[in-house]
């Protein structure tokens, strides 16, 4: 279908069909009861934040997928995506669709500017490199071009950009008749809209930015899956296996990988531009390189150079950061109250470093976990279990086979 | 006039004078061997026809024009294809896709921006590359991940990835070095093989004797950074200059 | 002129952590062929050392003072640290003032002792997977470190202060002939620097006048041709790896009256801290130091107001601005060498 083989296309249909079901498939657990406080999440900025994050990873493991080029600073053009996209807001008017386009083009020629500087370089200097330039934004964005009081404030530094009651749009008004702030839309259609339908117990809100964004998610997985089947993406490839080769085969690597480059950094501005569409305000955190080493964990975590790792991995970073964050000391309690009360409380106070707000410390365990033991990522895992059953599968028909 | 014409080559590391005055003249459609003990330079000159080094004085001219300053991609667009010492394909790849690579490259130049097209949907691509497997009897290892064949077919397979692009001057580099003796004999045939059937060129770095005088047409013997002698095959074998070369290395 | 020494000054002690720590990125780089990331985290670690031994050291229990009562008329609680107890209170309250100099002897084992648990326990396990690998685990080292830090002192600095005799600040200028006021540094700035400079020649001297160090700089420049000699390269590497975490802690541990530490801190130093090795070119020991002292002297002068009133904001970027500039100009960066990390 649509020029893809048949593997590719389940593959493709597979991940459509969690995106366009993600609604009921996050919430599995009725309204209410304590396990859907937990583990539901069907709440439209969740699902948001995975599909767009899926974006990002997408867009970023065409670079590091294929190539092998570990950018350090991809964060940068998420950033530059989402002030992009409300700067189109505020001059403009509050249609996503231009001002998604207007990220994609303005992170595209960053990138293409970053990428020419850094790929001067290969290997390690790159990684440093994008870093250190990244870094360069973020400090641009936080500080020098974010003065409120100078007349060039384009990022409002700390604060944030965000709308305002005085913004002057082109097309549209500054504020709404009853004095709000105009809210974002795909043709009148507004982002924040949602249906909720109530079945049983349980409740499943469909919200219209969540999918406008899963089919964006959706042709940017297409657009990604051709690119990996494609000559081009067979050069990367070529490009990550074997440079020398390369350049003795009168190829010139530069070019190949410049142009991942600016393709994975239009996807990371699409994703900013989207996050922007969803809610009307960019922050220079988003640039922080703490923010581009978390890309990085989400394509480990799915399986760098596969086409569905970035999908599974932005979903579970996702995923877990929410429920981690979620669980206190209270719900663990909960829990383990089962267990005799001295043990119980250490061992309260053992995991208390691992959840709440010590989130972080257990996704960097398991991230160097990944690392060291499954380079490849859930992925890899999937495929180690599967081969796993296969094996078994086969002893037992080779065990069976004598006795028939 | 040959195809490749050196002059006066010399190349310095430090205080080493690696390359000393080198002169060499390759004729068309022959296959001339550079031998010489080891640390002679060979590859160093090697290295300065195919852009990874550039001689502090002399000049290197393929077909009339000179190569020095231009990059290795640049120099194979020229027509000069390069076998390394130990094979250098794409170890991740498939073995088809190692073909189908230099066929691109030869097709659309050293780059170009086809990243929603098909692979299938190059035909003359596949055709192309299906032929030269065919060729070279890799065929039936068409799936296979290069890095998973024997040493015997990852040199098979590179030479077959060079042969593709139809350089006018392929050079190998110790092509049998670290090879077993069945394979060493299977690779001299190949290479008989494409000497008869191509209108191609060969200059070639060897340690192996039986390798060179199944081969060669000329020789030039390289004795720290200097050419000591170049002559026939037959000549070579009795010159006492090569012998003493060859000696002194022994002792 | 005044103005221009003070800012050189000024520079010194954010030139001497940067150069500091790009030399140990560079030596573990040197030898074992890692680029690092957890290096900062070494250094934050360091900081963190001085903390817990100015904490250990004023562990305290409680006593009745006598002669003072509490408003309710009872003799009033004092907290009196165990080390008054043990050494008299004189001595016990001269350990707690010194207790950041102190925490260089303490550090140093602690330090060796993590780097030699990092190298053999993790990255050396890394060292034939590809560079990227490399960066990933020691990224998610930094990151587990840094957790761990802030789980157990928490999210905000903690300031640690200097020995009494070394607060407050000095008239530099007058000392150099210039009017009174017109350089006034701070004494511990002074002594960062000196101690810098002390430990960076104590590593050049260490590598220059050792076999242990001639060792290690023929493996830095060759590692294959050493390996042939039969030396046992491995284990100078991973020494060289524990002396590379004891500089990096001992900076850190001497910067923390400078900056209060926290637990991001060693992130903050290490991204300037690559740009500094990538400034001075990889792989080359002088060229680390070089590139801290002079990237720290120019961050100095960006933040003057009469160059911010030209340039708003300068100050922020001026180091990755160079960076841009000599990649461009000098790709191996000031004193690279060829070949080194080159396709």
């Amino acid at each position: 279908m649509l020029g893809l083989n048949k593997k590719d296309t389940l593959l493709f249909w597979i991940v459509a069909a969690l995106a366009l079901l993600a609604p009921f498939i996050l919430n599995p657990f009725p309204e209410g009861s304590s396990l859907a406080q937990m583990f539901n999440a069907g709440y439209p900025d969740l699902m948001q934040r995975f599909v767009i994050f899926g974006i990002l990873v997408i867009g970023f493991n065409i670079l590091f997928g294929l190539t092998g080029y570990l950018s350090f600073g991809h964060a940068a053009f998420l950033g530059i995506g989402s002030y992009s996209a409300v700067w189109m807001f505020k001059l403009v008017g509050m249609n996503v669709i231009p001002a998604i386009l207007l990220a994609m083009i303005v992170s595209g020629v960053f990138a293409l500017l970053i990428g020419y500087i850094s790929l001067r370089r290969s290997g390690i200097y790159f990684s440093i490199l994008t870093l250190a330039i990244a870094q360069m934004c973020y400090n641009l964005a936080y500080s020098v071009l974010g003065n409120p009081s100078s007349n060039f404030n384009l990022t409002n530094g700390e604060t944030g950009l965000q709308l305002s009651l005085d913004d002057a749009r082109i097309l549209g008004e500054s504020v709404t008749a009853e004095g709000a702030l105009p809210v974002t839309n795909f043709f009148g259609l507004a982002m924040r809209s949602s249906y909720q339908m109530d079945v049983g117990g349980w409740l499943f809100t469909f919200n219209a930015g969540y999918y406008l964004s899963a089919i964006i998610m959706l042709v940017s997985f297409y657009v990604s899956i051709r690119i990996f089947r494609s000559p081009f993406g067979l050069m990367l490839r070529a490009v990550k296996s074997n440079q020398q080769r390369m350049n003795y085969t009168g190829l010139n690597t530069r070019p190949y990988i410049l142009a991942a480059f600016v393709i994975s950094g239009i996807y990371a501005g699409l994703a900013g531009g989207l996050l922007s569409s969803m809610d009307p305000l960019a922050g220079a955190e988003r640039m922080h390189w703490t923010a581009s080493g978390e890309i990085v964990i989400m394509a480990i975590l799915g399986g760098v150079g596969t086409l569905i790792g970035p999908v599974l991995g932005a979903g579970f970073n996702e995923y877990f950061k929410n429920i981690l964050s979620k669980i206190n000391d209270n719900v663990l309690h909960d829990w383990l109250g089962f267990l005799p009360d001295g043990f119980e409380n250490l061992l309260v106070g053992f995991l208390h470093y691992f959840v709440g707000k010590g989130w972080h410390l257990t996704l960097g365990i398991m991230f160097m976990l990944v690392i060291i033991f499954l380079p490849g990522g859930l992925v890899q895992g999937g495929q180690r279990i599967a081969r796993l059953f296969r094996r078994k599968k086969n002893s037992d028909e080779t065990q069976q086979t004598p006795a028939e | 006039m040959g195809i490749l014409e050196v002059k006066n080559v010399g190349k310095r590391f430090g205080g080493l004078q690696a390359l000393n005055n080198v002169n060499l003249s390759v004729a068309e459609n022959t296959c001339h061997a550079i031998i010489g003990p080891n640390g002679a330079g060979k590859s160093t000159l090697l290295n300065c026809f195919v852009g990874k080094l550039i001689p502090d004085t002399g000049s290197v001219m393929f077909d009339g024009q000179s190569v020095l300053g231009r990059t290795p991609y640049e120099i194979n667009q020229m027509g000069i294809s390069r076998v390394f010492q130990t094979p250098e394909i794409f170890a991740d790849l498939s073995v088809m896709e190692n073909m189908m690579i230099p066929v691109f490259a030869k097709r659309d130049g050293s780059f170009r921006m086809h990243a929603l097209e098909g692979m299938m949907g190059e035909k003359d691509i596949v055709e192309k590359a299906e032929a030269m497997l065919e060729d070279m009897g890799l065929a039936n290892k068409r799936e296979m991940q290069a890095s998973s064949m024997s040493r015997g077919d990852k040199r098979r397979l590179e030479i077959a990835m060079c042969l593709s692009q139809e350089p006018r001057l392929l050079l190998l580099d110790e092509p049998t070095a670290g090879m077993a003796r069945a394979d060493t004999n299977n690779t001299i045939d190949l290479l008989k093989q494409i000497k008869e059937e191509r209108d191609i060129t060969i200059a070639i770095i060897e340690h192996d004797m039986h390798v060179v005088f199944s081969l060669a047409d000329r020789i030039t013997v390289l004795a720290q950074g200097t050419p000591l002698v170049e002559d026939s095959p037959e000549n070579i074998k009795g010159h006492p200059k090569v012998r003493e070369a060859y000696l002194g290395e022994a002792a | 002129m005044d103005a221009i020494i003070l800012q050189i000054l000024n520079g010194l002690d954010k030139g001497s952590a940067y150069a500091l720590i790009a030399l140990g990125l560079t030596l573990i780089f040197g030898t074992l062929g890692v680029v690092n990331f957890a290096h900062g985290a070494l250094f934050m670690i360091g900081a963190f050392c001085a903390v817990t031994l100015n904490k250990l050291l004023s562990l305290s229990y409680m006593v009745e003072d006598p002669t003072r009562t509490d408003f309710l008329g009872k003799p009033l609680q004092v907290a009196t640290p165990y080390v008054h107890g043990w050494f008299g209170e004189a001595t016990g309250e001269a350990l707690i003032d010194w207790s950041v100099p102190l925490a260089i002897l303490f550090s140093i084992p602690v330090m060796i002792a993590v780097g030699f648990i990092m190298e053999r326990g993790l990255i050396k396990h890394f060292y034939k997977r590809p560079h990227a690998d490399q960066i990933l685990v020691t990224f998610g080292l930094a990151i587990v470190l840094q957790e761990l830090i802030k789980s157990f002192y928490g999210a905000n600095p903690i300031p640690t202060p200097a020995p009494e005799v070394f607060r407050g600040s000095f008239d530099f200028g007058v000392m150099l002939g210039f009017d009174p006021n017109a350089i006034i540094y701070p004494y511990w700035r002074m002594v960062y620097f000196a101690f810098s400079a002390l430990i960076i020649g104590a590593v050049f001297a260490f590598l220059r006048f050792t076999t242990f160090g001639m060792v290690v700089r023929a493996g830095m420049a060759d590692r294959e041709t050493v390996g042939l000699l039969g030396i046992n390269i491995d284990k100078r590497f991973t020494i060289m790896f524990g002396l590379a975490a004891a500089v990096a802690g001992v900076a850190g541990v001497m910067y923390a009256p400078i900056n209060s530490p926290n637990y991001h801190m060693g992130m903050d130093f290490l991204v300037l801290s690559f740009v500094v090795v990538v400034v001075g070119g990889m792989g080359s020991l002088p060229g680390a130091v070089l590139a801290g002292f002079m990237l720290g002297i120019l961050e100095a002068f960006a933040s003057m107001n009469q160059v911010k009133a030209i340039i708003p904001g300068i100050d922020q970027i001026i180091i990755y601005l160079i960076a841009i500039i000599i990649i461009l100009t000098r790709p191996r960066g000031l004193m690279g060498k060829k070949g080194v990390m080159e396709e």
